[in-house]
């Protein structure tokens, strides 16, 4: 096992390498760029062979992703931001067409107004796509997160999408321990899948599905990524016990006793969990909870961990305008509403468009989740840093 | 050397485009599309965007096509069929597939001329070996007339009506070869159903040659012309003989006429009994003659019949 | 098209996908006549023309070299007679 020191994105471009990808399409995007930089490196100098579509727009990097991924191709592609928006309705097609394509998605803040740093408001608004929804939080969980990616979607045959951090986690340099090529191959072979678009074959793909049709079609899709729920976690143990990872649903820390608990998901995680440190130093029996699929959303996972937790501090870094409450406090509400016991849940919005968040706001947080707790109810939403 | 088709023989007997598929009675899409896939064979690929042939031939659980055929949106067909064609060529050259097909995507003047122009510009531009056949009937036909920028200049469509104060279009339909051109692609040509071996020839063409090809195919459409059932294919032909739709193909950048009309008919012959012209004044007339002897003295045309 | 033959959703092929090469047809476009062609082998000189610019595939080629049109499949346009060089083919009003 190699240990070099990658960034979040040349990490994730290695492990689309030692995947032997088949096709590459893509359209550059800050911060996504040097993924698709690197792995043009790599197609230039003959050590991937695959083909590399410099295509003239993200609408045109994911349909080239559908028309190859027929083929029985293994295909990747990556974006951020306004390039996820404008492939938004081939998303759609994608997943219910059944096309195992992997994407990263460097997260990014949706514009307006224009801005190239860090928020969620790129994957959440794809969240209805049908697509799986990896987030991974460092350079290793990059590497690792994508290789698995391509074993999840050609055994469930649904897209995945597999989201960092921009800048964050895309541009900093952090160790990174790679498997020797073999063993990655070992766990997804380099073979070619059905080719549904064979002479041989003839079929006709992406028809007309009448009103007689279309929610049976539709349907197939959402009880694909239903049933995807028990094989990516059969995926993520097989994965653990090959390359000694330790990766599920979700991570919980010093959950086993807390009594009030931070939701994040992406790297804002490694900033609670040394908040947590400091809290519990302090006596607080604080706990984290990280989400690292969020599609399929880990509903059992959740409920199981946050039993008997007096209230969870739920940290969006996405907004719902005119929405109830913001988005992972929308899913998390709704997973544990049927449950006679629950915690409080308290909402945060956080980080839009790349704003630092820092560890004392993070101790804020913590203490109006604990006030929530305390109380029994929650206050409205807070939206953390936001100058009046 | 492409295999010439000069008479009936020569001519696969075989369809490809099934029958019962939804097409209008007298769509003049459908017979190029049958004409074009007695070309192409059955090693073929067809990517169509959305539109009248993608609705009328694969409404499930009925499939008209009895080759490979995909459809992912309208915008993106040229796309599609360039991932098609490159990761064909992947897994060729990485020993995962045997097969080698052909490529086309099938646009209609809507998904070529507006919408699935950026898309086709890429394909065209990056050199995949495929070929793109637009079927012109001048409309977005399929949702019910409305206009495109393949739409000719005084036409009248639902998006715009010829009244009070307009005249129908207004503008010029674009010059698709032209741009198709302007990416530097081996081979272009236009085409209509009504000369049947000119257009098989040119789609023998487009196939044979490496690279991107495009046929850009005027298809008459008596739903959104207003034009009886049966004449489809007199207006394919009449469209030719008055110098509106030279026939002409560019290999390498030479152009070509490969239907000369020595005596051409007045543009009044083929506006007159078109519902969607009857509102044309004679000023307008004249001024679609214009057009016509124009494209005449570009493509090497003869003159308008003497009017007796 | 009846309920009870329509697939529900686990037999439907997966991605919606059409696995019946030229399954039209089976669709029944006969309804859409008024009139019908009816062509006289006496005159037809067997060119093919007809066969050519029929939008339905709808005319069929022997193996003797002759065609016949195959009305399963006509919607009853009227190309062939428009397109017919010798009027083999007159269009007579359907009776049903």
């Amino acid at each position: 096992m190699a240990r070099v020191g990658l960034s979040g994105n040349y990490a994730i471009a290695y492990a689309v390498k030692m995947a032997d990808v088949d096709l590459i399409a893509a359209y550059p995007i800050t911060p996504q760029t040097t993924i698709v930089e690197k792995l043009s490196d790599f197609v230039a100098n003959g050590e991937l062979n695959a083909e590399y579509i410099n295509v003239e727009s993200e609408h045109s990097a994911m349909s080239a992703c559908i028309g190859a991924s027929l083929t029985g191709a293994r295909v990747f592609t990556a974006t951020s931001s306004q390039g996820l928006a404008y492939m938004h309705e081939v998303l759609f097609m994608a997943s219910v067409l059944r096309t195992p394509i992997v994407l990263a998605n460097v997260n990014r803040a949706l514009s307006a107004p224009l801005n190239i740093w860090n928020d969620h408001s790129d994957a959440m608004a794809e969240r209805d796509s049908g697509w799986i929804q990896f987030w991974a939080s460092s350079a290793q969980e990059a590497f690792d997160t994508t290789v698995l990616a391509f074993k999840v979607a050609e055994e469930t045959r649904l897209p995945v999408m597999v989201n960092i951090d921009g800048f964050i986690v895309s541009h900093t340099y952090e160790p990174v321990e790679m498997p020797g090529e073999d063993a990655i191959r070992s766990f997804i072979p380099s073979k070619a899948m059905l080719n549904r678009v064979s002479p041989r074959l003839s079929y006709s793909t992406g028809v007309v599905g009448p009103p007689e049709y279309y929610y049976e079609m539709k349907y197939q899709a959402v009880d694909a990524i239903e049933r995807s729920r028990e094989r990516i976690r059969e995926m993520q143990a097989t994965y653990n016990k090959a390359f000694g990872r330790d990766y599920g649903d979700t991570y919980g820390y010093f959950m086993e006793d807390a009594d009030y608990a931070l939701l994040t998901m992406g790297s804002m995680t490694g900033t609670a969990r040394v908040v947590a440190e400091k809290l519990r130093s302090q006596g607080e029996k604080a706990g984290v909870v990280s989400i690292r699929t969020y599609r399929p959303f880990p509903s059992d996972i959740l409920e199981r961990l946050l039993r008997g937790v007096k209230s969870v501090g739920v940290m969006d870094r996405a907004v719902t305008p005119g929405g109830p409450v913001s988005p992972l406090l929308a899913d998390l509400a709704s997973c544990l509403y049927g449950f006679a016991e629950r915690p409080v849940l308290q909402g945060f919005v956080a980080g839009l468009g790349g704003r630092d968040v820092t560890e004392d706001e993070f101790e804020m947080m913590y203490s109006k989740t604990k006030d929530a707790g305390k109380s029994g109810h929650a206050g409205q939403t807070v939206y953390v840093g936001l100058r009046e | 050397m492409s295999t010439q088709y000069r008479t009936m023989k020569d001519v696969p007997k075989e369809e490809y485009l099934a029958q019962g598929h939804r097409l209008c009675a007298g769509c003049t899409a459908a017979t190029a599309i049958r004409q074009i896939l007695k070309v192409s064979g059955p090693n073929t690929v067809v990517v169509s965007a959305t539109g009248c042939v993608e609705v009328a031939t694969s409404f499930f659980p009925q499939s008209a096509w009895r080759i490979p055929w995909v459809h992912v949106g309208f915008v993106n067909s040229a796309a599609v069929a360039s991932g098609i064609e490159s990761a064909m060529k992947a897994l060729f050259r990485k020993k995962k597939t045997d097969e080698k097909v052909n490529v086309i995507a099938l646009g209609g003047d809507g998904g070529t001329f507006d919408i699935g122009l950026q898309a086709l510009s890429g394909a065209m531009e990056r050199g995949h070996d495929f070929v793109y056949v637009c079927y012109d009937n001048e409309a977005y036909m399929n949702t019910g007339v409305q206009r495109s920028s393949a739409t000719p200049f005084c036409a009248s469509t639902t998006t715009c009506p010829a009244g009070k104060f307009s005249r129908g279009q207004s503008t010029e339909k674009k010059d698709l070869v032209a741009i198709a051109l302007a990416h530097n692609i081996p081979y272009a040509a236009t085409a209509t159903p009504a000369y049947p071996f000119d257009l098989m020839n040119k789609v023998r063409r487009a196939i044979d040659v490496e690279g991107p090809a495009l046929i850009h195919v005027l298809t008459p459409c008596p739903t959104g012309w207003r034009f009886e059932v049966e004449k489809g294919i007199d207006y394919s032909k009449m469209a030719v003989l008055t110098g509106l739709w030279p026939l002409y193909e560019v290999a390498k950048g030479s152009m070509r006429l490969t239907v000369q009309v020595p005596r051409r008919e007045p543009v009044k012959k083929y506006l007159e009994a078109q519902g969607r012209f009857k509102h044309l004044k004679p000023e307008d007339i004249e001024g679609i003659q214009s057009r016509a002897d124009l494209l005449a003295a570009k493509y090497g045309l003869g003159p308008v019949k003497e009017q007796v | 098209m009846s309920k009870q033959n329509l697939k529900g959703w686990k037999e439907i092929p997966e991605g919606g996908m059409i696995t019946e090469p030229g399954s039209s047809v089976g669709f029944d476009v006969q309804a859409w006549r008024t009139y019908r062609p009816v062509m006289d082998k006496s005159k037809c000189t067997k060119c093919g023309m007809c066969w050519i610019y029929c939008p339905e595939g709808a005319i069929k080629y022997n193996a003797d070299g002759s065609y016949e049109i195959d009305l399963t499949y006509c919607k009853g346009c009227g190309i062939c007679n428009r397109t017919c060089a010798v009027k083999a083919i007159s269009m007579v009003k359907e009776e049903r």
